[in-house]
């Protein structure tokens, strides 16, 4: 066994701290809880602080097994973000609700640490463990109101077709070892393209299990259906962490293992992701359309937004990363923040849903409606706010790589898309509503939450350029 | 900041500053934004005033790296095809703001979406960079959007979902055309840019032109907008406030055809080449549509709307001539429909503020209670209709000269528009304001307020002025359309990269 255990540093101050949390949690009363919050947010600094310093080393932990390079920093630093947000805007939800505050970050925390190895990993088996992490602590997050049917039903929803999930992506990394011998994706590829040019069927077979897993994750169409319903049941900054947090992380894998690793075999997989992408975006957009409740929306756009940056995994390149990069980062803004103002339409027990919640807004809560309006344009790639940038890049992307349909397709799609998102809007400013109706008063945590993702959607899309340039390093350190 | 950029974001940045001012003070609110676009309009002649006649180049370019590992650069210039156009736009919007002392209801947002619509409006014009010209050009459409949403009339909502969605279908697809474009640019000269000037030096296959050509000319072609794809803006003008049509009209239509002569064309002047007869034809049964459409109207602000897109037929019809004249006469004409429909916009919202009714057979004889009123909007319809002496003929007729050249049949027809015009317009104010003054409702109404003489002066003023002594506007336009369409000649002229799609263009031409 080597030495070097730097490259696992981040990932295991995250779990100190969570650990430090648990245990902080015991000791502390009721009125103390807020210590508990500071303490995450340190931890998530400290680990955001050892990953940028580390960054660039070449050497991997584990023979090579886990690498802390470029790619897996921005990746560590957009997790370690969005559990930041995610906890900021939980703050005061959990406290209207019956959740445990302690138990609710130790999770995110653990989480969090999978995102991470899952980012770093460089070999299909620790790829695994992390996901697994990750997973078994949102189910759970899913569930933790106890007192709500609907959050349990999702969490046993999610931990089912999770597990289902879990055994393709399983089998297919025993098909891909059984063929090669290796677990390693380096190792693998030299394998196949030793094998000079022809693919072994059951490897070809490994590789499509894999993908189908991944899917689930990514909640691509056809394997998007458990979506609605968890992402509806889990409790608001959840479903927002979900949505955010752990397609991201998905998309660290999508990117590691099929846009460079296996890029050499992309005449076996492209089509199909191709194929994927088109799916995932048209129906993600036209179911979106007919939903009356704009949590639910917002789950089928998070799928329509999942065939974006699909569209990147088929373009390939350093531009389809480039893009890909980017666009995590801008998806991950823009939708935090508009699941944060939906966390702040919350009203006692029950979560603020429909769009009638938001009727009248825009006068009875000019900020809120504000950002949302922010949230909502960017989301359906209005410039100059960072999901316009982000969509330009992924569709530039394509074109590049002589994928002109895919743009004409994600750029009508973005069109069906605006209806839907545009009704919040028409919900806020245009339609009267219930002057009675309240949303969360002070909220200063949840506020600041909201306030870094609508700084974000605006810097972004204004001034993407250090965020492009971070996004081609880090695909570039892959090479 | 300096220059251009200063006009640019000087309207944001007092946008901004009106959200620090407090809901309550609504009198400081509409001050201050009339006090920032009064400042905007200065700049603009200040631009006017540095511009030189003689030079057809874009003129006070600034660059700045914006994006650069993509080559995205912050370019901004001003050519005698923008030049009036800014000038139009910063006289506008502080009468558009003037026009809407009437309005009480969320004032402070109401005057942050009109300055936001500003800076959209004018960065489109002075945008040289393909990224950036898309990003002003959506820029204009969420102001106008909640503009019409929010402080509109009974379906406002549907007409402006409708106008977004139109708007949006057009400019995505040049968007994807856009991103083409410079990644053939790209493959071809190995820099990546979205500089418009040197990107209108490429040539590519006609093929891919035509499909580029198609993709930026539908989204130029709804916003003209060009008949068949014109049935959002009745919508959009009837449910818009009075600031809102006014803006729609006298800016944002222009946008479309500004479009075609800064981009469509010169970028693809091939495929321009050979869509012209179907460009022009479409253009023609616009005018001829939306006039005898205009005429059944008994909504005077659906008749303006609809004369509205008769008059930008006969702007596409002088740009698609391809001539000196054609041209010249078509960005004159959209100086000229910018100031007339929108002072007929005005004028209906000002009848409406006091009868709250714009229904034609609820007026007639508005002439012996509203002298003032009455006169100025004669004036304003006789420019409208084209009458010699006022700004509208010179338009006219400079684009029927140039379209004659081009195809004498379709002119013929089109010439027929302007009687049309002329019997819509005239018919319409013999029954508002000659005739008996009948209903009592109307002996009530006050003549002009000394805010609306203030609104209306500088637009008859310049109405009068451009139809007596146009020669200052036209040799300023003059060198950067024949720039423009030095570029068409070339291809008829040069040795193309494709010569056969060449030939077959030409030979649809002559089939013509």
């Amino acid at each position: 066994m080597d030495g070097n255990f730097l490259p696992l540093l981040p990932a295991a101050e995250v779990l100190v701290t969570a650990l430090v949390v648990l245990v902080l949690d015991l000791l502390t009363g009721k009125e103390e809880k807020g210590l508990l919050l500071w303490t995450g947010l340190a931890g998530l600094a400290i680990a955001a602080g050892i990953a940028v310093y580390l960054r660039g080393g070449e050497e991997g932990a584990f023979q090579d097994t886990l690498l802390l390079d470029r790619f897996a920093v921005f990746f560590t630093v957009v997790f370690l973000g969005v559990a930041a947000v995610t906890m900021l805007a939980s703050v005061e939800y959990l406290r209207e609700t019956a959740i445990r505050e302690g138990e609710f970050y130790v999770l995110i925390l653990l989480s969090v640490c999978g995102m991470i190895v899952m980012a770093a990993a460089n070999d299909l088996i620790l790829f695994f463990l992390g996901l697994e992490t990750m997973s078994i602590a949102v189910y759970v997050l899913t569930g933790m109101w106890r007192s709500r049917a609907s959050a349990s039903e999702a969490a046993m929803k999610y931990f089912l077709i999770g597990a289902f999930a879990t055994g393709f992506l399983l089998y297919g990394i025993a098909l891909i070892y059984g063929t090669t011998g290796s677990t390693q994706f380096a190792g693998i590829a030299a394998v196949i393209s030793a094998g000079g040019g022809s693919v072994p069927l059951l490897f070809a077979a490994g590789v499509f299990l894999l993908l189908v897993g991944l899917a689930f994750k990514v909640a691509a169409v056809p394997f998007h259906f458990w979506v609605p319903d968890v992402y509806d049941g889990a409790p608001t900054p959840v479903t927002a962490f979900m949505a955010v947090g752990v397609k991201a992380a998905a998309f660290a894998g999508w990117a590691r293992i099929f846009l460079y690793q296996w890029s050499p075999l992309s005449g076996a997989w492209a089509p199909a992701v191709k194929a994927l992408a088109i799916l995932t975006m048209t129906l993600g957009n036209l179911l979106a359309i007919t939903q009356s409740s704009v949590k639910r929306m917002l789950a089928y756009s998070s799928i329509a937004h999942a065939g974006y940056l699909l569209i990147a995994v088929v373009a390939g390149g350093e531009q389809g990363g480039q893009a890909l990069l980017f666009y995590v980062v801008s998806y991950a803004a823009m939708t935090l923040g508009a699941f944060g103002v939906l966390i702040a339409l919350k009203e006692g027990e029950t979560d603020a849903e429909t769009y009638q919640d938001f009727a009248g807004l825009g006068f009875r809560r000019p900020f809120l409606a504000m950002a949302m309006s922010l949230f909502m344009l960017s989301l359906a790639g209005f410039p100059p706010l960072t999901g316009f940038t982000g969509k330009f890049y992924l569709f530039r992307a394509a074109v590049a790589a002589g994928h002109t349909d895919l743009a004409v397709i994600g750029a009508l799609n973005s069109l069906v898309s605006v209806f839907y998102y545009l009704r919040v809007i028409v919900m806020m400013y245009m339609e009267e509503g219930n002057a009675e109706a309240k949303t969360l008063s002070r909220a200063p945590y949840l506020y600041a939450g909201i306030i870094v993702a609508a700084i974000a959607t605006v810097y972004l899309g204004i001034f993407p350029a250090p965020a492009l340039d971070a996004s081609l390093k880090s695909i570039a350190a892959l090479r | 900041m300096k220059g251009l950029s200063l006009l640019v974001f000087l309207p944001a940045l007092g946008a901004a500053a009106l959200l620090l001012v407090p809901r309550r003070a609504v009198s400081l609110l509409f001050y201050a934004a009339l006090g920032v676009s009064l400042l905007a309009f200065v700049d603009s002649l200040l631009i006017f005033w540095r511009f030189d006649p003689n030079v057809a180049d874009m003129q006070m370019v600034e660059r700045l790296a914006w994006i650069p590992s993509y080559g995205i650069e912050y370019i901004v210039g001003v050519d005698g095809l923008s030049l009036f156009l800014v000038l139009l736009t910063a006289l506008i919007v502080p009468i558009a703001i003037l026009a809407s002392w009437t309005i009480h209801d969320k004032v402070k947002e109401y005057l942050f979406f009109m300055l936001l619509l500003e800076t959209g409006m004018l960065g489109t014009l002075v945008a040289l960079d393909l990224f950036l010209f898309y990003v002003f050009w959506e820029l204009m459409l969420v102001p106008m959007y909640f503009l019409i949403g929010v402080w509109g009339g009974q379906r406002r909502i549907y007409a402006a979902v409708k106008f977004v969605i139109y708007t949006m279908t057009g400019s995505l697809l040049m968007l994807v055309a856009i991103i083409f474009l410079a990644t053939r640019n790209y493959q071809v000269t190995q820099t990546l840019t979205f500089n418009y000037l040197q990107l209108a030096n490429l040539r590519l296959p006609f093929n891919e032109q035509m499909w580029l050509f198609l993709a930026f000319a539908l989204s130029f072609a709804i916003k003209v907008p060009l008949f068949p794809l014109h049935t959002w803006l009745p919508d959009a003008h009837v449910e818009a406030p009075t600031a809102g049509s006014v803006i729609l009209a006298a800016i944002l239509l222009k946008m479309g055809t500004y479009g075609f002569i800064r981009f469509a064309i010169p970028l693809f002047p091939e495929a321009a080449i050979a869509a012209s007869p179907y460009i022009i034809a479409l253009a023609v049964i616009g005018i001829v549509y939306g006039a005898m459409v205009a005429m059944m109207q008994d909504d005077l602000k659906k008749l303006v709307a609809y004369s509205s897109v008769s008059h930008l037929g006969f702007v596409m019809l002088g740009l698609f001539a391809f001539n000196l004249q054609g041209v010249e006469g078509g960005v004159y004409q959209m100086l000229n429909h910018g100031l007339s429909t929108g002072a007929l916009f005005l004028i209906v919202g000002m009848i409406y503020d006091r009868r709250h009714t714009r229904m034609i057979a609820d007026f007639g004889g508005l002439w012996k209670q509203v002298p003032m009123l009455s006169a100025v909007f004669l004036v304003v319809m006789f420019s409208s209709i084209g009458l010699p002496g006022l700004n509208g003929f010179v338009g006219e007729f400079l684009i029927l000269l140039g379209a004659f050249q081009r195809s004498a049949a379709w002119t013929a027809v089109a010439a027929s528009g302007v009687v049309l015009g002329a019997m819509y317009m005239l018919w319409m104010f013999r029954r508002v304001v000659f005739g008996p003054l009948a209903r009592p409702e109307n002996r009530l109404l006050k003549d002009m307020s000394p805010r609306e003489i203030a609104m209306l002066a500088p637009i008859l003023a310049l109405m009068v002025f451009m139809g007596v002594y146009p020669q200052p506007f036209l040799s300023r336009i003059k060198g950067s359309a024949r720039l423009a369409l030095e570029r068409v000649e070339a291809q008829n002229l040069g040795a193309p990269l494709v010569r056969i799609e060449r030939e077959s263009a030409e030979g649809s031409r002559r089939g013509r």
